[in-house]
């Protein structure tokens, strides 16, 4: 590895002077000419005031501000490149799985007769649009194993909440102990979405403990469950990256106790034509495809959280169904009297779905596994080298090989150098590459969680060593420098205190105009 | 010859060379921990890989065969608006650097998308009046949900929400889905079925002590201007209730923001803020609430604030903040489970407000007001025809009711053969207006599309009769 790669000196974020766009309002310019209605519509109707009540008319123009086309062009144009992207550089942010967006995705789904296609329209008008749907649910089932699928949630989240509350309109018209099973099991080490999901749902949340290899404990979990357990929520490969081999006892348990499980696909990058979660005994699956099927993520959404059920779960899946009858005709089909109901407006998140489909379609069946055979080793790769270099381990089940991604411990160099890993995270950003997810999970102290994903090259995945080694040398040598990071980036460390402060605290110009004026 | 694909650059050689320096000997040693048992012993039984121009054709393909609303000759609206989009919201929106960056968890390195976002927040409590908004939700459905679910975490030990009785059917469903886990019970109130005005006897009645919020919707579901706002502000808040408020974005341009009739907490569908329609989504959610802390520490969602860096000299930036109520610190007591949101749409309903300003606004709700108002006026003059059915004051959307023996499905599909879409057809969910249709006219129709409609309806309703 060529260590001379990386270098603060060779690379420097953008830094624009650039205010907010108030602040360069003039009055009387404009950006853009709105179309006025027709003359003979304008003589008709004569003054607006005869429509609209007096009562409700707005008084005065709101205040936003008053630039040229250049003006906003030039702003955002600044603006977009004070913010680091995949486009940009390396995004090893753990669970995120930052990989290309491919462009192609981006260009099919602003084709008008998709962008221009409104939701109420005929369904005779949009076959093209529900084969899609259609097909892309049924190719979701296949991923995941599963028998029927919505593409309704609007994210991950959004899909956790759409899937833990089909299961609980399934223990009240199956089992017909809803009242009862009250208690969603969770494992400590899961993400922050799973228990709040839970209780949006209604549901007490039972945390299960980690093993000492960083798994799901059996024997706590066997404490655990019973007859007020709903179901255990579960994400596999688990957040510090490893399967949980003993899946086949922990459905067992589920099961059971008379409770479903429930697969969080945040990190199913890892798995793509290799296993299944249906196959594996889970019950209810989400996937998110702002991650594994590289929907950009657009500074934090619009993703998209399809659901995928065992088909005695179906029935409760939000309405309307996509179905296609015998002739090939595409409908909607909203009579499932048992369905959860509406968790979003229309369809879900359309524009991504039809990203998805690209995706899917232009890599098939040999492409999907690779992706997930190639992002396994690439995290694999850095678990290795990374845990090697002075100052970082790789804690829980050593030698069990890592999925799609790795959680890395600055816990020794701390110790030795006083240097956190959000000192190291930080101290990345000058090096043009973005931080790993930090302080999560939460059972490995000063974590760093590596997800490099499959479209990285192997000279980024070096570079990326490189740089984890550099300040590795530079903690050990001159721990100062490290802690005043990032120094290359379009701004320094911010006063995040102050932010949230309520004296200081400021979330529109409105308030800091108010605030000003105090 | 092994299988390549340009979104992939490890190559069979390169993974070879990778192996041995992390001393394994073969890729299937990295999945040994997965139970054989389990393992898929086939291929995915799914297309084969695609060439970009093979994946172009197929989705060129599939586009093509919908019709597409582009050419103003479809009056739909119900929750996805066509607008025009200036060509630069896309072009900047668009950018690569907005579009594949994740949510903003290290400031120094994103203040690009963190400042648009301010910017969004700031533009958004401009135009509703109101000091909060929030970097966005999934849509308006789901804002709504949010936003009662909030009240009662607000109003501690009330669980009953008002809503009007003219409520959008859809935002309706999604209500009932976010509110009934946590035993909030919604009822609705009743409406004057000729001007489709809130019975404020019935809001009177059905408030009480249990209530945590009432909802409100301008215009509402059905077109028409809710004008009473003041009395109802007076009255909710009279009963200690909070006051949701429903509002059109692009409306506010003419008519009355939220914040100055005691919202205190708003949402609006920001779709037609330069997204485009899309089959419904991705839509925009707005979520705003007074600066009043006992409001903002319940709201969910995320929210980027001012600050400034921790050295000297101060600079201006931008965090992520309050994020103690949020899923990823507080877990099962955050306000809401939302973790990724509609950032993206944000910025483009930033970047659409930065270009058509103020008076572009106030304008463009002129243009929406004159055309929807000329085309209910001249449908109206259709012989068994009546339009607005519900109402006096409308904007943008209006309901049209057809007697003397045609259908709204007739009507419909006369439409279709006609190479015209007609509006969301009512039939049912509304019993009282019989067979009618909610129409949207925007700045897309054109006088002589509105006239076409207007002779298509005739001709049909004449054939009907």
């Amino acid at each position: 590895m060529d260590k001379k790669s990386v270098s603060d000196k060779k690379t420097r974020q953008a830094k624009w002077d650039e205010p907010l766009l108030f602040e360069r309002s003039i009055p009387g310019v404009m950006a853009h000419q709105v179309p006025i209605a027709e003359e003979k519509i304008r003589k008709e109707i004569g003054s607006l005031d005869s429509l609209i009540p007096e009562a409700m008319r707005r008084k005065g123009y709101p205040n936003l501000p008053e630039v040229s086309e250049l003006q906003v062009v030039r702003h955002f144009t600044r603006l977009s490149q004070m913010n680091f992207s995949v486009s940009l550089g390396t995004y090893p942010l753990g669970s995120c799985t930052m990989k290309y967006n491919p462009i192609i995705n981006e260009a099919v789904s602003s084709h008008p007769g998709f962008a221009w296609l409104h939701p109420n329209q005929d369904v005779r008008h949009a076959q093209g649009a529900l084969e899609l749907l259609w097909e892309l649910e049924h190719w979701l089932a296949e991923i995941t194993g599963m028998d029927a699928v919505t593409l309704q949630p609007a994210a991950g989240a959004q899909g956790e909440f759409t899937g833990v509350m089909v299961m609980r309109e399934y223990h009240r018209c199956v089992t017909e102990e809803c009242e009862q099973r009250n208690e969603m099991l969770i494992p400590d080490a899961a993400h922050g979405t799973n228990p709040a999901s839970a209780a949006m749902a209604g549901y007490k949340v039972i945390v299960i403990p980690s093993s000492d290899e960083g798994l799901v404990d059996l024997e706590a979990l066997k404490e655990s469950a019973g007859p007020n357990t709903a179901g255990l929520m579960l994400t596999n490969p688990n957040t510090i990256g490893v399967f949980e081999k003993d899946i086949a006892e922990i459905a067992g348990i589920v099961h059971e106790s008379g409770g479903l499980l429930y697969y969080d696909g945040a990190n199913f990058n890892a798995i793509m034509g290799v296993v299944r979660p249906g196959d594996m005994g889970f019950d209810v699956v989400h996937l998110n495809l702002h991650k594994t099927m590289s929907t950009p993520h657009g500074g934090g959404g619009p993703g998209s959280g399809p659901v995928g059920v065992k088909k005695e779960l179906a029935e409760f899946l939000p309405v309307p169904r996509i179905v296609k009858d015998e002739d090939g005709f595409f409908n909607l089909d909203y009579d499932f009297p048992r369905s959860i109901g509406k968790v979003k407006g229309f369809f879900g998140n359309f524009g991504m779905l039809v990203r998805a489909y690209s995706y899917i379609y232009s890599l098939g069946y040999q492409g999907l596994k690779r992706a997930s055979e190639v992002a396994v080793l690439n995290a694999n790769y850095i678990a290795y080298h990374v845990s090697r270099i002075r100052g970082f381990s790789l804690p829980y089940s050593q030698d069990a090989p890592r999925m799609h991604e790795c959680v890395i411990s600055a816990e020794k160099m701390k110790e030795d150098t006083g240097i956190t890993a959000m000192d190291v995270a930080k101290r990345l950003l000058d090096f043009g590459i973005h931080s790993p997810t930090v302080y999560f999970p939460l059972i490995v102290p000063e974590a760093l969680m590596i997800e490099p994903t499959e479209t990285e090259s192997r000279q980024d995945l070096d570079r990326l060593i490189s740089a984890f080694q550099a300040i590795s040398d530079e903690a050990y040598s001159n721990p100062e420098h490290v802690k005043g990071a990032p120094k290359s980036t379009a701004l320094r460390q911010l006063d995040e205190y102050r932010a949230a402060h309520p004296k200081t605290l400021t979330l529109s110009w409105k308030m800091y105009q108010e605030n000003k004026d105090e | 010859m092994e299988w390549k694909h340009p979104w992939l650059p490890i190559t069979h050689e390169t993974q070879t060379d990778m192996l041995k320096t992390i001393s394994r000997e073969k890729l299937e040693d990295l999945f040994c921990n997965i139970p054989d048992e389990f393992r898929l012993k086939r291929d995915l039984d799914l297309p084969p890989s695609h060439s970009e121009y093979e994946v172009a054709k197929r989705l060129q393909y599939l586009a093509s065969i919908n019709r597409s609303a582009d050419d103003g000759r479809v009056f739909l609206g119900t929750g996805a608006y066509p607008h025009y989009i200036p060509k630069i919201v896309p072009a900047l929106a668009g950018r690569s650097e907005f579009v594949t960056s994740y949510t903003s968890y290290q400031p120094e390195i994103s203040q690009g998308m963190l400042q648009t976002l301010f910017e969004y927040q700031s533009m958004l409590a401009e135009v509703l009046q109101i000091e909060v908004v929030n970097s966005s939700m999934y849509d308006m459905a789901t804002a709504l949900g949010e936003a009662a679910r909030m009240t009662v975490r607000v109003k501690k030990g009330r669980t009953r929400f008002l809503v009007p009785g003219t409520i959008n059917t859809e935002y309706f469903q999604v209500l009932q889905t976010y509110t009934e886990p946590a035993d909030i019970q919604i009822q609705k109130i009743d409406y004057d079925t000729k001007t489709g005005l809130m019975d404020l006897n019935d809001l009177n009645a059905q408030l009480g002590d249990d209530v945590a919020g009432v909802y409100v919707e301008n215009p509402s579901y059905l077109g028409f201007i809710e004008s009473q706002v003041d009395e109802i502000n007076e009255i909710v808040h009279s009963a200690g209730s909070l006051l949701v408020a429903g509002v059109d974005i692009l409306s506010l341009g003419i008519l009355r923001p939220p914040g100055t009739y005691g919202a205190d907490i708003v949402i609006s569908e920001g779709q037609p803020l330069g997204s485009p329609i899309s089959y419904g989504g991705p839509l925009l959610g707005i979520f705003g609430c007074r600066m009043d802390r006992k409001l903002v520490y319940q709201m969910p969602g995320r929210l980027v604030g001012l600050t400034r860096t921790e050295e000297e000299p101060h600079e201006q930036g931008y965090v992520l903040t309050l994020s103690p109520r949020e899923q990823h610190i507080r877990r099962e007591k955050a306000t809401s489970n939302i973790c990724s949101n509609q950032a993206l749409a944000a910025v483009t309903a930033a970047v659409y407000l930065s270009t058509i300003g103020p008076k572009g606004l106030h304008e463009l709700a002129q243009t929406i007001a004159y055309k929807s108002n000329y085309a209910s006026r001249v449908i109206n003059e259709i012989p068994g025809v009546s339009s607005p059915a519900i109402g006096n004051s409308i904007w943008r959307e209006f309901v049209v009711r057809f007697s003397e023996g045609s259908t709204a499905y007739d009507i419909h599909e006369g439409l279709i053969k006609n190479n015209l879409h007609g509006g969301q057809i009512l039939t049912g969910v509304y019993p009282e207006l019989g067979e009618s249709m909610l129409f949207c006219v925007t700045e897309l129709h054109d006088l002589q599309t509105i006239d076409v409609l207007v002779e298509t309806l005739t001709e049909i309703t004449e054939g009907g009769a």
